[in-house]
């Protein structure tokens, strides 16, 4: 009885860490989709120029640790005198880490689909808007949706990096609560809590995977 | 200039730590998969229960945590390791829980022939399996293995949150030291030229391997 007694006294600050982690993680989203679609059509289809920034923009961000990328943006810039709120720094970093990833997911999908279907559309009078809008995104999103699902799965439990920024995330209020009350009750509890979240997104995406992929 | 190559010698040293550890952990990885991905296809059914239990955990909350739990926890239950064992433990745990799942999944995919085929010649299980099916899956689980390896290695980054002066925890105290950000360059362009350098590996490992499908 105690034991559970206790639970119900630490749960409202692993609630807290819970908020700020979901947060984060919505705010990632948010921000790394657009910029890998966006990356994606321009390192297709872009100047030779933008292409070559775009190269090395994922050849850093996917060849580094996300780790030494968060490090950076909240430790390092403020030496050259560039400060952002922790928040903003973490979004900022999981943002452009996250947005390459997606970015070379998005240009493969796209890479992938047949030139059989530019040269339809072309025939049939569209601009090349029109053919990425109407015609290629539609096929790609089908293509690209389990490894973007796999992300965006991944991203729940890079969210814990959060704590080695000294943010009160779900990982760093337990570690708090284990430090003081030297009790693993709490490392047990955010065991639980991951567990759950992304049992629950691997449901939700397994399901969302299932009803696009019927017209391959 | 000067102070970047000043800072060389103990970037390079924790270079050599973060290698270090990876090498242990890449070597420990594959009996543990591949024990746990065949024990998970064909064992009894207890086991086949506690190895989804295994993946399901590991594969479920963040490295951090697990590392977290080894390093803090593991002591007030009584269990004290060093620092590098506690990495160790952790990091084969959990890459190991992914490389068992892409096993198995591996190993799944083989047709079911293949087996029938090796039965009528009259092989026995474990030769159907070291003959037959193991080599066949290998061919097919290279991609994701490769791919794992290098997210690894990217992983080691982690280790920086104990304490191991490994690349990143050392440029991270140069950086507060020194007030600059020297430091987190040099251990950007270390990591990008190894991460390079296994790419590349693995993509001729690849390509000299996917030969007979």
């Amino acid at each position: 009885m105690d034991q559970m007694e206790y639970i119900f006294k630490i749960l409202p600050f692993m609630l807290s860490g819970l908020k700020l982690t979901a947060k984060i993680y919505v705010a990632t989203l948010i921000f790394a989709v657009p910029i890998g679609l966006l990356a994606a059509v321009l390192k297709v289809s872009g100047p030779q120029i933008i292409k070559k920034v775009l190269f090395l923009y994922t050849w850093i961000w996917r060849g580094t640790p996300l780790l030494l990328q968060l490090f950076f943006v909240a430790f390092g810039l403020p030496v050259i005198g560039i400060r952002l709120s922790s928040f903003n720094a973490a979004v900022l970093t999981y943002a452009l880490n996250y947005g390459a990833y997606l970015t070379e997911i998005f240009r493969g999908g796209i890479e992938s689909i047949d030139k059989g279907q530019y040269e339809a559309a072309k025939v049939l009078g569209m601009t090349y808007s029109q053919t990425m809008r109407r015609v290629i995104i539609p096929q790609t999103i089908r293509r690209v949706l389990p490894p973007t699902c796999s992300e965006a799965v991944n991203l729940v439990k890079d969210t814990a990096l959060l704590a080695l920024l000294g943010m009160a995330d779900l990982l760093r209020i337990s570690n708090q609560i284990f430090t003081r009350d030297a009790n693993i009750t709490s490392y047990i509890l955010a065991f639980i809590f991951y567990l759950i979240i992304s049992s629950f997104l691997v449901k939700v995406f397994g399901n969302l995977e299932k009803r696009y992929s019927i017209y391959e | 200039m000067e102070y970047t190559l000043k800072i060389l010698p103990l970037l390079f040293q924790g270079l050599l730590v973060s290698i270090k550890v990876y090498l242990i952990v890449v070597v420990l990885i594959v009996p543990v998969a591949v024990l746990a991905a065949i024990g998970k296809v064909s064992g009894p059914r207890i086991l086949k229960k506690i190895l989804f239990l295994y993946t399901w955990v590991f594969r479920g909350t963040p490295l951090l945590l697990q590392l977290f739990f080894i390093y803090y926890a593991f002591p007030y239950l009584g269990i004290v390791w060093s620092p590098l064992t506690c990495v160790v433990v952790a990091f084969v745990l959990n890459v190991g829980a992914y490389e068992t799942e892409i096993i198995r999944a591996g190993i799944e995919s083989i047709d079911k022939g293949q087996y029938e085929a090796a039965k009528a010649l009259g092989m026995t299980y474990v030769q159907t399996m070291r003959r037959i099916i193991i080599p066949q899956t290998i061919r097919r689980v290279l991609p994701a293995t490769c791919n794992e390896a290098i997210l690894t290695f990217k992983d080691t980054a982690l280790i920086a949150a104990v304490a191991i002066g490994d690349l990143l925890r050392t440029a991270k105290e140069l950086v507060t030291y020194d007030f600059k950000i020297t430091p987190f360059f040099v251990a950007c362009a270390f990591y990008l030229i190894i991460s390079s350098i296994l790419v590349q590996v693995f993509s001729r490992l690849e390509k000299k391997y996917s030969i007979y499908e």
